[in-house]
């Protein structure tokens, strides 16, 4: 049972760095219509600047949290106005080729000047040791990243749901032209709502520099199963998002620990899903069929 | 009111407004009849700048607006009633009214627009998608009053309700009308056409191919409907 509890733990916590990721691709993907493929280098970009603060200039964990979502968050904003403005009267190919291109250039400038290994990065002094939960003991900074991020994920919920920027978001991420056709200047709000999604990238990047290997490779592995993820949940779904991501994070970690002897299988258990989930729900579990304007 | 001068659009290489040039005075209620693909629809969403291929001007109030977006459009009076009554499925009934910003002398208060339709005002929490077809096109027609639009573009507000629905609909564009409002209305059916109009255009492969007046509508009824094929 505490076997179950732990591994059920740790899948939420896996979780959590998905649906932070995802949600961000969500709601780019809704507000912009881009599939932002370099998502996953600004997650490595927010694992790296962390570690890089700390290393070269004594900067904690704690203003590193707060420093790299914002700094990722202002260069994805400047992107947006830069160059993937343009993509929205482009074939989607273009899309494509421009954040994959993004996402090689991040890397390779990051491996150029600190090599592919794997850097350590310590985990915060407030945040080591375990937390006892009577039937198992757990480590403490999973525990924060689990309640941070579900209170994050709370609090964005809260604004997209209850406020009048989250209506105007809602509306413009479900139908763009129609909300423009009703007064709403849509772009004004494409670039922020860019840069807020990078952020939450960059803010999963930061909080997974002490658990995970730190190197410019970080973001390319995770990103595939985020993009699972979001296709589960339905493309620009943000509640679909959030939730297939923990779901996805639940599911393999159970299938790591009970599938431990079919490494194959627990390794695309996600895509099976995915795949089921497709022919179930072509739209994914939370999305809708594309509607005209 | 509203002035479109050799309107002209396309979609791709093919085109499917020719030069069209029209009027609407204000406080009037002006239908658009015409085959499917005729290019009805295409004239509605060109006059609120959502279709990109096109040419020719469109002045509102003697105001060129041909070039302003859709959103500068629409807070310039313009009230759009798309034909597939545009409820958002993520936002609920109360968030479907108050979504667009009031633009115009006159918007309906949120309470005047529950106290008219009852029926979206005992559903106002729920997501706009799960409101009947019906209710979806009170929807659709309440939004623009509470704006306060001043000019209305209702693609078929008719199609597809029921005799009493319909009749609904017509009640409350006479009303709208009472209060100075005006209408650009593509409209099949046309008796109800003639009900809630003052005149007619007939919209023939992109061209304005007639303007009529209610009464030959009327004469011409069953001359017009064998043309529509309906």
């Amino acid at each position: 049972m505490s076997g179950f509890l732990q591994n059920t733990f740790n899948g939420l916590v896996g979780g959590a760095f998905y649906a932070l990721l995802a949600l961000g691709l969500a709601v780019i993907f809704g507000m912009l219509r881009v599939v932002n493929f370099a998502h996953g280098a600004f997650y490595m970009l927010g694992a790296f600047g962390a570690y890089v603060l700390l290393a070269e200039a004594g900067v904690p964990f704690w203003a590193a949290l707060v420093i790299m979502p914002l700094a990722l968050g202002l260069l994805g904003m400047a992107l947006e106005r830069a160059v993937i403005h343009r993509l929205t009267r482009l074939d989607p190919l273009y899309n494509f080729l421009l954040t994959f291109g993004l996402t090689l250039i991040l890397q390779d400038l990051v491996k150029s000047r600190y090599g592919v290994q794997s850097s350590p990065y310590a985990t915060p002094a407030e945040l080591s040791g375990t937390v006892d939960f009577g039937l198992f003991d757990f480590p403490t900074y999973r525990v924060f990243i689990l309640g941070f991020t579900v209170l994050l994920c709370a609090a964005v919920w809260w604004v997209l749901g209850r406020t009048r920027i989250g209506m105007v978001v809602r509306a413009a991420t479900e139908r763009p032209e129609l909300t423009r056709a009703f007064g709403i200047d849509v772009g004004r709000w494409v670039t922020p709502v860019f840069g807020f999604g990078i952020a939450l990238a960059g803010l999963a990047g930061v909080l997974a520099a002490p658990m995970r290997a730190v190197n410019p490779l970080m973001g390319a592995d995770l990103i595939i199963v985020v993009f699972a993820v979001v296709v589960i949940g339905g493309l620009g779904s943000i509640f679909g998002s959030v939730a297939a991501g923990f779901g996805i994070g639940l599911i393999q970690a159970w299938g790591e620990a009970y599938l431990s002897d079919y490494p194959l299988v627990s390794q695309t258990v996600v895509f099976v899903v995915m795949a089921a989930v497709l022919l179930w729900r072509p739209a994914g579990l939370f999305g809708r069929e594309e509607a005209p304007a | 009111m509203l002035r479109i001068e050799n309107l002209s659009a396309w979609y791709g290489e093919a085109q499917v407004l020719r030069e069209v040039s029209l009027e609407v005075a204000a406080g009037e209620v002006v239908t658009l009849v015409g085959r499917n693909g005729a290019g009805k629809s295409t004239l509605l969403r060109s006059v609120m700048g959502l279709h990109p291929g096109q040419r020719g001007t469109v002045h509102l109030d003697g105001r060129d607006i041909s070039r302003l977006p859709a959103y500068k459009r629409a807070r310039a009076g313009l009230g759009w009633v798309p034909d597939d009554r545009g409820a958002y499925a993520t936002l609920t009934v109360t968030e479907n009214l108050t979504l667009p910003p009031r633009v115009g002398p006159d918007p309906w208060p949120l309470a005047r627009v529950y106290e008219a339709f009852p029926a979206l005002h005992a559903r106002r929490d729920s997501a706009a998608t799960m409101l009947s077809g019906g209710e979806q096109q009170m929807l659709a027609l309440a939004r623009v009053l509470r704006m306060g639009a001043r000019l209305l573009l209702c693609d078929e507000p008719t199609e597809g309700l029921s005799p009493l629905l319909v009749q609904q609909v017509g009640d409350l564009l006479r009303e709208a009308k009472r209060h100075g409002v005006t209408v650009l209305l593509v409209e099949q059916n046309l008796h109800f056409a003639t009900g809630v109009a003052d005149r007619h255009y007939l919209l023939a492969e992109g061209r304005i191919a007639e303007a009529m007046e209610n009464t030959e509508v009327r004469s011409r009824e069953r001359e017009l409907l064998a043309y529509l094929g309906i």
